[in-house]
C-alpha cells in the first residue's frame, strides 16, 4: 500500500462514510426511517478521529507531492472537527423531524462537510485548500437551506452561496497573484521565494487570501452574513456551521500567517489586532439588541472569533497554542448552547425569542441548567472552558505586548456578559400565567438518546476543558511546536507552545 | 486524617446533592437524604476544632497539591484561627437550614435540596481556599445555587418578587467580582502564582507598583464589601430577606463578606487598607445608626429583620477597620454571632410567616398567650442580638465598641453606641407589637399553634449556643486570636505609622471583658 494514503486515511474514512450513507439510501424503501444513517454517519466520523490519532505516530512529514501534510497540529484540529461532527450528527438524529426531506442525504452532506474540512486542516497545498474549502462549504451551503418549507432557510442559503462563493473568489484571486509572485502555491514554500524587499504583488496576494479566510471565521468586518445565515438554517447545522468550518478556517489562517507570511509580520500584526478589535466590539454591541437566541449567538460567534484572534497579537509563535486551544473550547461550549437551542426551540423553530425561553429550568431543569451553565462558559467564568480559552489568548496578546488589546478584550467580556445574563435571566424566571392557559399547551421537552447523548459529551467537554485544561494545552502546544521546527526562528523569538514567563 | 479533612468536609455535601438528584422523589426522601448529609458534614467539620492547635503558627489541616499547571492553580486548603470556627458555623446551619425548609418547600425539592447541598460546598470552600483562583471559583459558585434558589422558591410578595430580588442578588455580587478576576490576575500577571501565602509576601516586599495596588486593593475591597454589605452598598439586602427561603437569606450576608475582608484585603493589603480605613469606619458607624433607625420604621418584619442585620454587621466591619487587636477579635466573634442569631431570627419569623401568610407587623398582636414557648424563643433570641450581658452578643459588641473608643475615635465609638441603644429599641418594639399587647384580629381568629418538635429540635441548640458562646468566650476567641495576632502584627508592623494602639492593652482589655461576662456568670 503506498504509504502516503496513511497521510489522509481520515478523509479516506470520511469519504467512503459519506457514500456509504449514500448508498445505504438509495437501497432503503423510501417510507423506511433514516434514522440508522445517521448512527452510520457517526460510526464512520469516530473511525476518521481515531485514524487521525493513529498519525500521530507517524514521523511528520508531507505526501501526495508536498499537497497533504499531518503533524500534531493537523492532528488536533483534524480530532476537534471530528469530534465537533459526531455531535452534529447525534443531534441531528433526534431533531430531523420523521417526515423530513432527503433525511439519508442530510447526514451524507454533513460527512462530506466534515471531509472538506479535515483536508483544509493539512493540506499545503493552496489549491488543495481552494478545493477543500469548497467541499465543506458547498455542503453547509445545502445544509442551511434545509428547512425548505420556511422563508428563512432557502434565503440563508442563497445569501450564504452568494457571499460566500464571492469570498472563496477573493481566495482563489488571491492564490492566483501569489504563483504569479512566488512561481508556487505550496504554503511551505512561498516564504523563501518571496523576493526582499516584498513586492505590493505579495502584498495584494495576501490582503486577498485574509478576506477569504477572515470571511470564512466571521471576523468582523466580514461578518454580514452570519446572523440572517445562522437564523436561518436548522439548529443542528448551525451547531456544526458556527464551530467545524470555523475550526478549519483558524487553522488555514494559522499556517498561512505563520509559514507562508512570517516576514509580514510587522504588516499583519496590526492587521489582527484591528479585526480583533472590531469583531468583539461590533459582535458584542450588537449582541445587545438581539431578541432572537440564534441571532445573539451569532453575533456572539463573531465576538468570539475576536478573542481568538486577540491571540494572534502574540509575539512570535506563542498564539499558536492559545489561538487553538480557543478554537477547542469555543467549539465545546457553542455546540453545547446551540444543542440547547435545537432541544428547546425544535427543529422548526416554534420558539425562537429570548421570551420564549422563559421559565425553562422549571420545565426542563436539565436542559435549563446545561443552558445556564453553557453561558458561564461563554461569558468566561472560570473553571469553564470560556475562561481559559479567554485567558491563554488575552495573556498571549499582554506578553505580545498589546496591553489595550487586552483592556479592550476584558471590557468586552463585561459587556458581553449583559447579553448571557439576558437570557440566562429569562431561563430562571417563572414561566407567565399566561403561559399555561394557552390553547395548545407547550409540548414538554423531551430529550432522547441522541440528544442526550451529544448535551453530555459538550458539557463534559466544557467542563473538562474548564477544571483540567493541560491535556489540552499540552495537545495544542505540540501543534505549535510543528510550527517551530518548520520555521528557521530567529534568536529571540519566544519558546514555541509554551507562553513566555509561565 | 488531618490532611483530608477539608477535602471530605468539601465532597461531602457534594455527594449528598449527587444522591439527592438520583433518590426518587417520593415524598420526604430528598429532605431526608439532605439532612443526613448536612448532619454528616457538620460532625466532620466538627473534628477542626477538636484537632486544631492554637498555638501552632500559620494554617493547618493543609493539603496542596498541583491542579492546572498553566495558569499555575493549586488545589490549597487549609484553615487558621479566622476560618476555624466559620466552617464550623457553615457546617452547623446546614441541618438548621433543612429543618427550615422541611415544611416550605413541597415542590420540586429535589432540585431545591440539591443545589442547597451545592451551595454548602461552595461556602465552605470560601473559608477554606488558599489559592486565589481556587477562592474565586468558590465565590462565584456560592453565588448560583443562591440566585436559582432565590429565584425559583421566592415568596413572591410581589409580581416576580422572587425572580426580581434574585437578579438584583446577582448582578450587585457578581458585577464587582469582575474587577476583582482582572485584579486577581494582574497579581498573578506579576508573580506567577495565586497562592495566598506568596501573594503576600510578594505585596509586603513592594513587587508591585503602588499606584496600581491602589487599585487592586479597591477591586478586592469592593467585590467582599458588597456582600457583607457595606452602607451604601445594600440595595440587595433588603429585597433578599424578604423573597429569599429561609435557609437561603440566613446565609446570604454576613461572614463570606467579613472573613474575605479581613483574610483578602486585610491581610493581603495592610497598607491599602489602613488608607481605606478611615471612609470604612466612617460607613461602618454610619451603617450601624442608618440600619438601625430604618429597622425602627419598617412595618414589614423581613425588612426591619434586613435593616437590622445590615446594622450589626457594620459592628463587624467597625471592628475589623479600627485596626485593634480586640477589634479585630471581636469582629471575627460578632461574625459568628450574626451567624447563629440572624439563623435564629430567620427561623422564628419563618415560624410566624408559616402560620400567618403575613409579614406586617401591625397584623399581629398579643400572640404571646398562645404561643408561649414561640415568645419565649423570640425573647432570648432578641436578647442575644441587642448584646445583654452573658449573652454572645455582649462579648463582641463590647470588644468592638471599646476598642473604638480606646483605640479609633470617641465620635465613632459614640455613634456606633447610640446603635446599640436604637438596635433594643427596634427588637423589643417588635417584641412588644408582636407578642404582647391586645390581641388582634388575625391572631384571635387563627388556631392556636405554637412551636412543634421540628422547630424546638432547630431552635433550642441555637438558643443554648447563645449561651454558651456568651458565657465562656476564651473557649472561642483563643483560636481566633492565635491568627488575629498575626494579622494585626503584619498591619501594625508594615506601616510607618501606626494608630498608636498597644496590642497588649488591647489584650488586657479582651480579658476584662471576658472576666466580666464570667464574673455576671458567678
Amino acid at each position: 500500500m503506498n504509504p502516503d494514503i496513511l497521510r489522509i486515511l481520515p478523509e479516506i474514512v470520511l469519504t467512503l462514510t459519506g457514500v456509504l450513507i449514500m448508498l445505504l439510501d438509495a437501497g432503503m424503501p423510501p417510507a423506511s426511517s433514516r434514522r440508522p444513517l445517521g448512527w452510520v454517519g457517526a460510526l464512520g466520523v469516530t473511525a476518521a478521529l481515531w485514524t487521525s490519532l493513529l498519525q500521530l505516530s507517524l514521523p511528520d512529514g508531507t505526501a501526495f507531492y508536498n499537497t497533504v501534510q499531518t503533524d500534531a497540529f493537523s492532528v488536533f484540529f483534524h480530532v476537534l472537527i471530528c469530534g465537533i461532527v459526531i455531535v452534529a450528527l447525534l443531534l441531528s438524529l433526534d431533531a430531523l423531524p420523521a417526515n423530513q426531506h432527503h433525511r439519508g442525504e442530510y447526514f451524507a452532506l454533513i460527512v462530506f462537510g466534515a471531509v472538506g474540512m479535515c483536508l483544509m486542516t493539512s493540506a499545503v497545498e493552496l489549491l488543495v485548500v481552494f478545493i477543500a474549502l469548497e467541499i465543506s462549504s458547498i455542503s453547509t451551503y445545502i445544509l442551511a437551506g434545509y428547512r425548505k418549507n420556511t422563508a428563512k432557510s432557502p434565503e440563508a442559503a442563497i445569501k450564504y452561496f452568494l457571499l460566500g462563493s464571492f469570498a472563496t473568489g477573493f481566495l482563489l484571486y488571491g492564490v492566483a497573484l501569489i504563483f504569479g509572485a512566488t512561481g508556487t502555491t505550496q504554503i511551505n514554500e512561498i516564504a523563501g521565494r518571496i523576493p526582499h524587499p516584498t513586492p505590493s504583488l505579495v502584498l495584494a496576494a495576501f490582503a486577498l487570501l485574509m478576506v477569504g479566510v477572515l470571511f470564512k471565521v466571521s471576523a468582523a468586518p466580514f461578518h454580514v452574513w452570519t446572523p440572517d445565515v445562522y437564523e436561518g438554517a436548522p439548529s443542528p447545522v448551525v451547531a456544526l456551521m458556527s464551530t467545524a468550518p470555523k475550526a478549519a478556517a483558524f487553522a488555514l489562517l494559522i499556517r498561512l500567517l505563520y509559514t507562508s507570511f512570517p516576514m509580514l509580520e510587522p504588516l499583519w500584526h496590526p492587521l489582527m489586532w484591528a479585526v480583533a478589535v472590531l469583531s468583539m466590539t461590533v459582535g458584542n454591541l450588537a449582541a445587545l439588541r438581539q431578541e432572537n437566541v440564534k441571532r445573539m449567538l451569532a453575533y456572539s460567534s463573531i465576538a468570539h472569533a475576536g478573542y481568538l484572534l486577540a491571540a494572534f497579537a502574540g509575539l512570535g509563535l506563542s498564539g499558536i497554542a492559545a489561538a487553538s486551544f480557543y478554537t477547542a473550547a469555543y467549539a465545546a461550549m457553542n455546540v453545547g448552547i446551540f444543542a440547547v437551542v435545537t432541544v428547546v426551540s425544535g427543529y422548526e423553530e416554534r420558539l425562537p425569542l429570548i421570551g420564549d425561553f422563559r421559565g425553562l429550568i422549571y420545565r426542563a431543569p436539565v436542559v435549563g441548567g446545561l443552558l445556564l451553565f453553557f453561558l458561564t462558559s461563554l461569558i468566561g467564568i472560570p473553571f469553564t472552558a470560556g475562561f481559559f480559552g479567554k485567558f491563554y489568548s488575552f495573556s498571549s496578546a499582554l506578553q505580545g505586548g498589546a496591553v489595550w488589546l487586552g483592556l479592550i478584550g476584558l471590557l468586552n467580556s463585561g459587556l458581553a456578559a449583559a447579553y448571557y445574563l439576558k437570557l440566562a435571566v429569562s431561563v430562571a424566571q417563572p414561566p407567565l400565567a399566561a403561559d399555561a392557559k394557552l390553547a395548545t399547551p407547550r409540548a414538554p421537552i423531551q430529550v432522547g438518546v441522541a440528544v442526550g447523548a451529544a448535551l453530555a459529551f459538550s458539557a463534559a467537554a466544557t467542563l473538562i476543558l474548564g477544571i483540567a485544561p493541560s491535556r489540552v494545552l499540552r495537545s495544542a502546544q505540540a501543534g505549535a511546536a510543528t510550527f517551530h521546527r518548520a520555521e528557521s526562528t530567529p534568536p529571540g523569538v519566544a519558546a514555541p507552545g509554551k507562553l513566555t514567563g509561565q | 486524617m488531618d490532611n483530608i479533612i477539608l477535602s471530605l468536609i468539601l465532597i461531602a455535601p457534594l455527594a449528598g446533592a449527587l444522591l439527592v438528584i438520583l433518590v426518587p422523589d417520593k415524598g420526604k426522601l430528598p429532605a431526608w437524604v439532605a439532612l443526613a448529609t448536612a448532619l454528616v458534614t457538620f460532625l466532620l467539620t466538627l473534628h477542626l476544632p477538636t484537632h486544631f492547635s492554637p498555638s501552632a503558627p500559620g494554617f493547618q489541616f493543609v493539603q496542596d497539591s498541583s491542579w492546572i499547571a498553566n495558569p499555575a492553580i493549586r488545589y490549597h486548603v487549609g484553615v487558621d484561627g479566622l476560618s476555624l470556627w466559620l466552617v464550623v458555623l457553615t457546617g452547623l446551619l446546614a441541618p438548621i437550614g433543612v429543618l427550615a425548609s422541611w415544611k416550605t418547600i413541597q415542590t420540586r425539592s429535589k432540585v431545591y435540596y440539591a443545589l442547597f447541598l451545592v451551595q454548602q460546598t461552595a461556602m465552605v470552600g470560601v473559608f477554606v481556599s488558599l489559592d486565589m483562583m481556587l477562592y474565586y471559583g468558590f465565590w462565584e459558585l456560592s453565588l448560583v445555587p443562591m440566585a436559582i434558589l432565590i429565584a425559583m422558591y421566592g415568596r413572591n410578595l410581589t409580581e416576580n418578587g422572587g425572580p426580581k430580588a434574585a437578579i438584583r442578588f446577582f448582578l450587585y455580587t457578581f458585577i464587582p467580582s469582575a474587577p476583582l478576576l482582572v485584579a486577581i490576575l494582574w497579581l498573578y500577571a506579576k508573580t506567577h502564582s495565586f497562592q495566598f501565602e506568596v501573594l503576600q509576601a510578594a505585596i509586603a516586599n513592594g513587587t508591585f507598583p503602588a499606584g496600581a495596588l491602589c487599585w487592586a486593593a479597591l477591586a478586592f475591597l469592593i467585590a467582599f464589601a458588597v456582600k457583607v454589605p457595606v452602607l451604601g452598598l445594600h440595595g440587595w439586602l433588603s429585597d433578599l430577606f424578604s423573597e429569599a427561603p429561609i435557609a437561603m437569606a440566613m446565609v446570604a450576608a454576613g461572614k463570606l463578606g467579613l472573613y474575605s475582608l479581613i483574610r483578602f484585603h486585610v491581610n493581603l493589603f495592610p497598607v491599602q487598607a489602613r488608607q481605606a480605613a478611615p471612609w470604612l469606619i466612617g460607613l461602618a458607624a454610619v451603617g450601624i445608626l442608618y440600619g438601625a433607625l430604618l429597622a425602627l420604621v419598617q412595618k414589614d418584619f423581613w425588612k426591619l429583620l434586613a435593616y437590622g442585620t445590615m446594622s450589626s454587621l457594620s459592628f463587624c466591619t467597625l471592628g475589623i477597620y479600627g485596626f485593634t487587636l480586640a477589634g479585630l477579635d471581636g469582629a471575627v466573634f460578632q461574625t459568628i454571632n450574626e451567624g447563629v442569631i440572624g439563623a435564629a431570627l430567620f427561623v422564628l419569623l419563618g415560624v410566624l410567616y408559616d402560620r400567618f401568610g403575613t409579614s406586617q407587623i401591625s397584623l399581629y398582636g398579643g400572640l404571646a398567650k398562645k404561643t408561649p414557648a414561640l415568645a419565649t424563643l423570640f425573647v432570648i433570641t432578641g436578647l442575644a442580638l441587642v448584646g445583654l450581658p452573658l449573652f454572645n452578643g455582649f462579648i463582641g459588641e463590647f470588644l468592638v465598641l471599646s476598642s473604638t473608643f480606646t483605640g479609633v475615635s470617641v465620635g465613632w465609638g459614640a455613634t456606633a453606641t447610640v446603635g446599640v441603644i436604637l438596635s433594643a429599641a427596634y427588637l423589643l418594639t417588635l417584641v412588644q407589637k408582636v407578642f404582647y399587647g391586645p390581641q388582634s384580629e388575625m391572631v384571635s381568629k387563627a388556631p392556636v399553634l405554637d412551636l412543634n418538635g421540628l422547630e424546638r429540635l432547630n431552635l433550642w441548640p441555637l438558643a443554648v449556643l447563645f449561651l454558651v458562646l456568651g458565657v465562656a468566650p476564651n473557649f472561642w476567641l483563643s483560636g481566633i486570636e492565635s491568627s488575629v495576632i498575626i494579622t494585626s502584627k503584619k498591619v501594625l508592623g508594615s506601616s510607618t505609622n501606626p494608630i498608636g494602639i498597644d496590642p497588649k492593652h488591647m489584650l488586657t482589655l479582651k480579658l476584662d471583658a471576658s472576666s466580666a461576662a464570667t464574673g455576671g456568670q458567678q
